[in-house]
């Protein structure tokens, strides 16, 4: 009973100093069961089938996040702890010499651990279920869904899975406690308190020679992954990614003996105010720091990466969409036999197909649809096409299917569909083509062979390209770019036998004003085309989908994005507390000396600021370049304006980031003014 | 009348009602310009009260502390600080030099805290370096340098802001006697040369023989007073051994 007595003690005084990792558990606890609440918010009662599917989907995800998430948060908490264990090595040290066994003092860590878990667990608990209302809100806004009838839901399931996830994190606590006990030697824990007074000083000569090498490396990183040093493949990126990281490390290492140097050089500056101080305190720590350090900057870039991508991403789909679904629905089919396909089918376009089967589109669509049929021509594969750049084409797409014919539509079909879609049409001279291409990296191999003529013979005659790169274009529609190509012709080069029908494509919109009436002939085609090879993409079925996409996207980078942030911001400023702690005596030294409250304040300031923006500034640094990879990666995107996702994460890190550095900031005030 | 620091009727009392401690009780003396005088008392004797109450660093109970003819006992919040920083340079026992910083840092810090113009800060810390004879060791931490130049660079940064007054708070507690003998020549030289007025406590007979007066503590009274007159520093010294008998062996005990 005493030693639980302790225990409650030990926690009201560590309650004051670690606030910040108490909250950072609450915070992890509360966007835990946000996050896994999702399913259980009415939303799914209020959308179609497929958003429910779409959304089942984002669960799916979202659970096999919350896996990674939690061995991050559990890194986080097993890390705090024993930061915090360290710093109270001395306590430790009066207890045994006073008699207490080893077995008292894990007792005594036990319980503070159980009621430090148990607190954490039910206050972040009470915050997810009122954070995760206003979730369902975000929720329905983004599925679209209507949310007249809101009630407030508590998740059983979610509250559960987070008990029993926390609950193993708690677990390991435990056990490391134990064993950290258990290692300490008495003698150790006593003069745990006096410090290593001595001043390491790196050898400048060194630090700048791997400085210089640090921002050599980053360099060639950077250039690499904006393209410019050759192609990126996934090999590529995994060593930029390695190496950007030791040169990360480098960088710290290499400041770390530097920095001092640096703003000694500037005397005028240097003998300001409390400056000498700052950059001395600084100094005698970042040695101890670059690990952590790189390790921060790395998460930070992860977070501002993940988040400004994942929100880019969705701004993108959106707006991509309703330029690339000009028309209520766009039916394919195969014109061939063969490939399980069922014989009687082969050669029937859509229309006839479906009228065969008993079913009139024509009732269902608009007059005036459009239904034309694309073709191959035996022995014009890829390998023809881009045989000369076969091996450029094998490093981006080694999966590539060389043996894939070239598909071509007439002049005048094109220009009919496109007419409909209200696209581009083009005009031909007899011995002209055009490539209709729109995935881009399909695209650039596509140029180069346009661009050095690349004629193709159709029989007697040959046909040139009329322009020196692929042009943008599209006979079905869809949610991305990734039409790999496409060879307009003249018709007349179609009066040759060797042509053989390929793909029927079917445009059309429906026959229906409101949005019931357009799903309910949605329904009816879906179910006459089911078990047929007809393909059909609707604008609607695009526009769920996509919206579902961009919601998994965003979703799952909000989650990853605060565990992140919160996991580096705690341990900063857990780092930064504990030093605050230290250095009461430093700082009262100063006031002896005559710094009044502003300069002190000051100083601490500053030193807690530049600890916080160090490892961000070279976080966002490196996320400039990462971004524009990642969009160049990402090829359904095109350019847009990504403004909006950059506000959106400049606005999150600051609040969230900011927020601890503030925290951080007057708690240590609070430490050192007490 | 220049009396740099008046102290007119100090007390300071801790605890509440019915359990009081007088650890200053009505405590009046001055000291003149370009004196050097010592505060001796057994532990307890309240002599570390007193020098605190003096440097603003606790609060009086009652009565007046003059500095220049100001009364720091009004001084707050950043007035206080200023004062501190213009009118005092300290020297403690355990030296509370910062150990992040080399013995040139840690003395040019103080001038930096006083908004002294960087451009003159090299040359007063060189001077006052080569005062205390620590030019040598400048580029060193200090924990690569002795008790003795400890504090000395102590002493070179609590009179590198040229202040009024300097306290000297058991300057010899740690140091063994021959770097004492060291610190008090540059304490006399300091006050004999620059004429810095020190006002310094200490328990130890040898040290308080450096000073020109002594003030003896006793229960928070003052209980005698000696001056150096012309004699040498043996014979004060065996002035002062004769009323630290009279105050009955505390002091002995307590070194």
């Amino acid at each position: 009973m005493m030693l639980f007595k302790l225990s409650l003690r030990n926690l009201k005084k560590s309650f004051q100093d670690y606030t910040v990792y108490f909250l950072t558990l609450v915070l992890g606890v509360a966007i835990f069961y946000v996050f896994n609440a999702l399913d259980s918010q009415g939303v799914m009662d209020a959308v179609s089938a497929s958003t429910r599917e779409i959304i089942q989907l984002m669960l799916t995800m979202l659970a096999g996040v919350s896996v990674f998430v939690s061995v991050i948060l559990g890194f986080l908490i097993v890390y705090a702890n024993n930061f915090l264990i360290r710093k109270r090595k001395k306590e430790f040290g009066v207890y045994l010499t006073l008699g207490m066994s080893r077995g008292g003092i894990s007792r005594i860590l036990l319980g503070e651990t159980v009621l430090i878990g148990l607190i954490s667990l039910a206050v972040g608990l009470v915050i997810g279920v009122f954070a995760s209302q206003l979730m369902s809100i975000l929720v329905a806004r983004m599925f679209e869904a209507d949310m007249t009838a809101y009630t407030f839901v508590f998740s059983s399931r979610a509250a559960g899975k987070t008990v029993i996830y926390f609950g193993i994190m708690y677990f390991l606590v435990i056990l490391f406690n134990a064993g950290a006990v258990s290692g300490y030697k008495l003698l150790d824990l006593l003069t745990a308190g006096r410090k290593n007074d001595e001043v390491r000083v790196k050898n400048p000569v060194i630090s700048g020679v791997v400085f210089v090498i640090s921002l050599g490396i980053l360099g060639y990183c950077y250039l690499s992954v904006l393209g410019l040093l050759g192609v990126v493949n996934r090999n590529r990126i995994m060593v930029l990614i390695l190496l950007g990281s030791i040169a990360t490390f480098l960088f710290f290492w290499s400041l770390s003996g530097l920095m001092l140097r640096m703003v000694q050089a500037r005397k005028s500056f240097y003998l300001k105010d409390l400056n000498l101080f700052v950059f001395r305190q600084m100094n005698s720590r970042i040695h101890t720091m670059v690990f952590s350090m790189t390790v921060i900057c790395l998460m930070l870039f992860l977070t501002i990466g993940v988040l400004s991508c994942g929100v880019s991403v969705n701004q993108s789909l959106t707006a991509e969409l309703e330029e690339l679904t000009p028309r209520d629905v766009c039916m394919t089919k195969s014109m061939e036999a063969g490939n399980g396909q069922v014989e009687e089918s082969a050669g029937k376009g859509i229309a006839e197909y479906l009228s065969g089967k008993g079913f009139a589109l024509s009732e269902e669509l608009r007059e005036g649809y459009v239904e034309i049929t694309t073709y191959t021509l035996p022995g014009l594969t890829w390998e023809d096409t881009l045989g000369e750049s076969k091996e450029q084409v094998m490093e981006q797409f080694p999966m590539l299917d060389w043996t894939q014919r070239e598909e071509l539509v007439p002049l005048s079909a094109y220009n009919r569909m496109a007419a409909f879609y209200g696209i581009p049409t083009y005009e031909l001279s007899e011995d002209e083509y055009v490539l209709l291409c729109t995935f881009d990296s399909m695209k650039g191999i596509r140029d180069m062979a346009l661009g050095a003529g690349a004629p193709l013979e159709i029989g007697e005659r040959q046909y040139v390209p009329k322009y020196e790169e692929c042009r943008d274009g599209y006979l079905s529609m869809s949610s991305s770019r990734t039409i790999f190509g496409i060879y307009v012709l003249p018709d007349s080069a179609f009066e040759n036998e060797a042509f053989l029908p390929y793909c029927n494509y079917l445009a059309g919109d429906y026959r229906g004003d409101s949005e019931e009436e357009k799903s309910f002939i949605e329904e009816q085609i879906s179910e006459a085309t089911k078990r047929t090879p007809i393909y059909v993409v609707s604008k609607l079925s695009l526009r769920e989908s996509s919206v579902g996409i961009g919601a998994i996207m965003t979703f799952i980078a909000l989650y990853l994005g605060i565990i992140f942030l919160i996991s580096s911001a705690a341990v900063l400023a857990l780092k930064e507390l504990s030093e605050a702690s230290d250095n009461r005596e430093r700082y009262q030294v100063l006031r002896e000396l005559g710094a009044d409250q502003g300069m002190i304040r000051g100083a601490l300031f500053r030193q807690i600021g530049i600890f916080f923006l160090l490892p961000l500034s070279l976080a966002l640094v490196h996320a400039v370049f990462g971004v524009q990879f990642v969009n160049r990666m990402l090829v359904i995107l095109h350019g847009g304006s990504q403004l909006g996702a950059i506000l959106f994460t400049g606005v999150f890190l600051t609040l969230i980031y900011g927020g601890y550095f503030l925290a951080t900031y007057l708690g240590g005030r609070r430490i050192l003014e007490e | 009348m220049s009396a740099i620091l008046s102290v007119n009727n100090m007390e300071k009392y801790y605890g509440s009602k019915g359990s009081v401690t007088k650890a200053v009780d009505n405590i009046s003396f001055q000291v003149e310009a370009g004196e050097f005088v010592g505060i001796m008392g057994a532990s307890g004797s309240g002599k570390t009260t007193l020098l605190n109450c003096i440097s603003t660093i606790d609060r009086v109970t009652s009565g007046e502390v003059k500095v220049g003819g100001k009364d720091i006992t009004k001084l707050r919040g950043n007035a206080l600080h200023k004062f501190r920083r213009e009118e005092l340079g300290f020297v403690f026992q355990d030296f509370h030099l910062l150990d992040t910083l080399t013995v040139y840092e840690n003395i040019a810090l103080a001038l930096s805290i006083r908004h002294v113009a960087p451009a003159k800060i090299e040359k007063r810390v060189r001077e006052a370096a080569a005062r205390l004879g620590i030019s040598d060791i400048l580029n060193k931490y200090p924990y690569q340098i002795s008790g003795g130049e400890k504090q000395r660079t102590a002493s070179a940064r609590a009179i590198i802001g040229e202040p009024k007054l300097i306290l000297a708070d058991e300057p010899t507690g740690a140091l063994d006697s021959r770097a004492s003998r060291m610190l008090l020549l540059r304490f006399r030289e300091m006050n004999e040369k620059l004429g810095a007025t020190i006002l310094m406590v200490t328990h130890d007979a040898f040290t308080a023989s450096y000073a020109s007066r002594i003030l003896f503590i006793k229960d928070g009274r003052i209980f005698s007073e000696i001056r150096k007159g012309n004699g040498d520093r043996k014979s004060f010294f065996n002035q002062i051994m004769d009323v630290v008998a009279l105050l009955g062996g505390d002091l002995n005990d307590a070194v």
